[in-house]
Formats: structure tokens, sequence, C-alpha cells
């Protein structure tokens, strides 16, 4: 109950102990991955045998390759990277257009096609990642008999993992990017115009700066979704793998602990990409040129 | 001039609708139209198809396809709930009982943890479980069994790794829900004579019935179209129906066969979407803009 009303002592001593199982349940797999990073052991397994870091370092010295050596998995890595660059680009420069669509045009259907950018985020990844991987092929077939031109890119390969990711990250931008729009006081779009802009100078100084903040939290999610998304990504991918298909195809196998030391990596980046996130004004500031 | 205007606005429209048209037709509407019609053919010979419904026939001809579809409904809906119970009293917590920074905290927490991804958080869990894995080590030395037991590939390992994965969705949309529940009310209900349970039922439930929702049909969603928690913590023994839909596209090349349970799997996700919505009588885009 709340804190106004006469709560019974057990209820309060529950409510504590409760959180904290709860939260040792979301931390504990995060902390077991963190700390195996570090045990001299070949595999990522009690007991403790001690500190290294050779998961990070090691240059194939006694079986070990570390991380830094790991050529595969840092090449996943960067996959990962540009894969999710792509899919931030295309998501947020789309997700505005249909932001604006949505906010600042009205036209026949306009219900109905807001509608449709919501039912993305309702398909499984899976199925997401089977209808574009069969819809690609059969236009590459048609491509090819009809004309005898091979289409590489519909192949199942980076370029279909990024459209495949970006088929439902772009419907999570417009949302964020409208929430903003849709707030937007338009009398200073106004004002602008009567004191002479023009409409691109408006929208580079009015308009851009207030939607800030939904930019870069939109990019920041794409990003980030993108970088995490397995599902689809499984079902489109072709000779490079990224990092989550590579690292699932080495934990069927039995991993080593150079996977740890990769997610190691990954929690610390995305912390930090939290804490920039959080650090950042919330309101853009005016700009005193 | 005013012609001008006009074309020059409708020139703007089309600019702005055409990356929406190119992605909602293009990625979406025509490879599901391609998908249905790859479901309701049937190979004769080679590049040989005609119209069959013997794709659909299969899957209620063959107990293991069936049964595996109605489990991975049943186990979506059994994760779901226990999701909801687990989420529950924490989102109460944050949303009435935390003030100022401990509350931000408590959130954030909550948040941390999903931004890494589910391939890592997966990795630990095997760690955590796995017969050479830090639980079983744990009982051993406990005493508590003689020998170290395997904890992977049950049906409860499964629905912890899918609860977990899941908990974000259901924690935010909750405690938006609860933010906005007056405590007024709370307080006038327990003047009035109403016990915990009574309050809950007619005071707090109703009121947070669209965040409810919300975050059930979400989680529902994501745990049916799971592939890595199942394959991963569940092994062989898991039967997720994703691993056939993945073993007939790209295991075995069976288009045909993996279009249609592609769309069996799709129509079940929709009907559980569309119910909970009846139920709570909501509309589909409100929700989806809560989650």
């Amino acid at each position: 109950m709340i804190p106004s009303l006469p709560r019974p002592a057990w209820l309060r001593a529950g409510t504590v102990v409760y959180a904290l199982l709860f939260f040792a349940f979301l931390f504990l797999p995060l902390a077991v991955v963190a700390v195996f990073a570090f045990n001299d052991a070949p595999y990522p397994a009690p007991p403790w045998r001690g500190f290294t870091l050779d998961w990070f370092t090691a240059r194939g010295a006694n079986g070990r390759t570390g991380l830094f050596a790991d050529t595969a998995l840092l090449g996943s890595l960067w996959t990962s990277v540009v894969v999710a660059a792509w899919v931030t680009l295309l998501s947020v420069g789309v997700g505005t257009a249909n932001a604006f669509l949505i906010e600042r045009t009205r036209f026949r259907g306009q219900q109905a096609l807001s509608l449709l950018m919501l039912a993305p985020l309702v398909i499984p990844g899976v199925i997401l990642g089977i209808s574009i991987l069969a819809f690609a092929s059969r236009l590459a077939q048609f491509v090819d008999d009809s004309f005898g031109v091979e289409l590489g890119f519909l192949r199942p390969g980076l370029p279909l993992v990024v459209l495949g990711q970006f088929s439902y990250i772009v419907a999570i931008a417009t949302l964020t990017v409208q929430a903003r729009l849709r707030r937007f006081d338009t009398t200073l779009e106004e004002a602008a115009y009567n004191l002479g802009a023009s409409r691109a100078a408006v929208f580079a100084t009015v308009t851009l700066p207030y939607l800030r903040p939904s930019l870069v939290g939109a990019a920041a999610i794409s990003f980030l979704m993108s970088f995490e998304n397995f599902n689809t990504t499984l079902m489109l991918v072709g000779a490079d793998a990224p990092l989550t298909v590579m690292m699932y195809g080495r934990m069927r196998e039995g991993a080593s602990p150079v996977l740890n030391a990769v997610s190691l990596f990954l929690m610390i980046a995305s912390a930090l990409l939290a804490l920039t996130l959080m650090r950042a004004p919330r309101e853009p500031r005016a700009d005193p040129s | 001039m005013a012609a001008d205007a006009r074309s020059a606005a409708r020139l703007g429209l089309w600019l702005l609708l055409a990356p929406a048209l190119l992605w909602l037709v293009g990625l979406i509407v025509l490879p599901h139209v391609d998908l249905a019609i790859l479901s309701l053919r049937a190979r004769v010979a080679p590049r040989v198809y005609e119209p069959s419904l013997k794709q659909y026939l299969t899957f209620f001809d063959e107990p293991l396809y069936w049964h595996t579809f109605v489990r991975t409904a049943l186990m979506s809906i059994v994760a779901t709930a226990l999701t909801l119970l687990l989420a529950f009293p924490v989102a109460w917590t944050i949303a009435k009982i935390a003030r100022g920074h401990a509350r931000s905290l408590l959130f954030m927490a909550c948040l941390i943890p999903f931004w890494v991804s589910e391939t890592v958080r997966t990795l630990g869990w095997m760690i955590l479980l796995r017969e050479s894995g830090v639980l079983p080590a744990l009982l051993v030395r406990l005493g508590l069994t003689a020998q170290p037991v395997e904890l992977l590939y049950h049906d409860a390992t499964l629905l912890v790794g899918l609860v977990y994965t899941s908990m974000l969705f259901m924690v935010v949309p909750l405690i938006g829900a609860l933010d906005t529940l007056d405590d007024a009310l709370i307080e006038a209900a327990y003047d009035l004579g109403g016990n915990g349970f009574d309050i809950l039922r007619r005071i707090v439930i109703p009121h947070a019935a669209p965040g409810i929702v919300a975050g059930c049909i979400v989680v529902f969603m994501l745990t049916l179209g799971n592939y890595l928690t199942p394959t991963l913590l569940g092994g062989k023994n898991s039967l997720w129906f994703t691993e056939q839909i993945y073993t007939q596209f790209i295991t075995r090349f069976n288009w045909e066969q993996g279009a249609a349970f592609g769309f069996l799997l799709l129509g079940l996700s929709t009907l559980i979407v569309w119910a909970g919505l009846k139920l709570s009588g909501q509309r589909f885009g409100d929700v989806m803009r809560r989650g």
C-alpha cells in the first residue's frame, strides 16, 4: 500500500526483500558474465582459478585467443556497427519524414496509413525476416529470368539485414519523433515566416533544433535495437555474421570466455551510451549566434 | 500564385509520402502477400507449382507440428502471466512507494539490463544453470545435491529465461499506468473500509488496465516470436514454433511449408492481440503508443 496509509511491518519488510530479490534476478546473469571474463580457465564455469586478462589480450599462447586477437569476433563486432549505422541513418531519416507526414499533412487514408505504420511492431521478427527473404529472392529471380541481371544485394547478406531491421525499427523512430512534433507550437514557425525567413531557414533554425532531443533519442534507440537484433537478422544473414549471430553460433558449440570478454565490452559501451544520453540536456539551449 | 502554392504543397506531400510507402509497401505489405502466395502452393515438379492447401494440411496431420504450436502458445501465456505477477510489485514500489532519487535509481536499475543484448543475458543464464555452471556447483557445496544437476533444458528454465527477457516490457507500461493513479483514491477507499485486496481489485486494477493490457500484449508477442531463448535455454526439448519455421525455411529449404507456419504464427499472434484489445475495450493505436 502507499506510504500515507498504515502499512504493517511485515509488508514493509516484504517489499524491501522482494525488491532486493527482484534486482538480484535482473543483475545476476550480467554479473556472472562479467566475472567469468577474468577467470583463468578455458571455460566460463566455476571454480574460480584466479584472475587473468588472457581473454582480452592473449595472442594464441597456450591455446588462448583473447578478444583483441580474435579477428573473427572483432570483424563481427564491426559488421554490427556498420549495419546499426545504416539502420540508424535510414530509420531516423524516414521516421522524421513519417512524423511530418502524420502531424503536418492531411490526406485521405491518413488514419489507415498511421495505423499501418504500427503493424511492424506486432509482427514477430522471425516472420518479418522470412517474408523479406522470400520476397527479395522472388524479385532477384524475376530480374534474373527477365533481364539476365543478377542482383546480389537481394540475396541473403548485409543489405537485406539492414532492410529487415529497418522495417520495424523505423516504426519506433517514427513514434519517438512524432510524439515530440505533436507538442510543437507552430506559432514559432509562423513568427519566423513573418520575420521573413525562408522555408528552409525556418526548418533549420526553428523546427529542427526543437526536434533534436527526439532525433538523438530515436537514433540511440535505433542503433541499440539494430545492434541487439537477432530474430530478423538470423533469417537474412549471409556470409558476414553480425555479433549476435556470431555469438549465438559459438554459444551452441560451447563458449570460451572470450565471449564473456566481448559481452563485458558491450555492457560498458551501452552503460556509457545510457549515461551520455541521460546527461544530455533535455531541451535544446538557445543558440547565441 | 495560389496554384503554385497548391502544387508545391502537393509535391511536399508526395515527397513525405514516398519513403513511407516504399517502406510499408515494399518491406511489409508485398513481402507478406508473397509469403501468403508461397504458403498456398505446392511443388509438383522442379520449378512447377500449383495452388494447394497442402502446407496447412501437413500442419494438422503431423502431431509434432501442431503440438509444438499449441505448446508455444500455452507457454507464452504462462510466461506472460508470470511476468505480470513478478513485475507488478516492483512497478508498484517504483510508482507509489519510492520517492525522488531512489525512484529514478530503481527505474534505471530496471532499464539497464535491457541495454545489453539478449545474447549476453542468455549467456549469463547458461553459465549460471548448466551442469558445470554456478548454481549446480552451489547446490553441491550446500549439500543439497550429491552431483551437479543439469538445470538447463527444462520447461521451468525456459520460463525463467522468457520471463527475464520480457520483464522490461511489462515494468515500463505498468509504472506508466500506476503513476497516473491518484493516491487520494486509494486513501478514500481505505477510509471507506476497503482492505488491501478490495482496493487492488476495485481501484488499482481497473485504473491500471490499459497499462496491464499493453504490457501483456507486448510480452506475449515477444515471447511467441522468441527464438534465441528457447533454442539456447530449452535446447532440443524446447519445441518452440519459431524453431520449426527456421528449420523449414533455412535448414530444409522448404519455403512453402515455412511460409505456412509463419502465417499460422502470425495469425495466432494477431488473434491474441485482437482478443486482448477487445477484452479491455482499447484501441490498437493507443496501446502501441503507450508501449
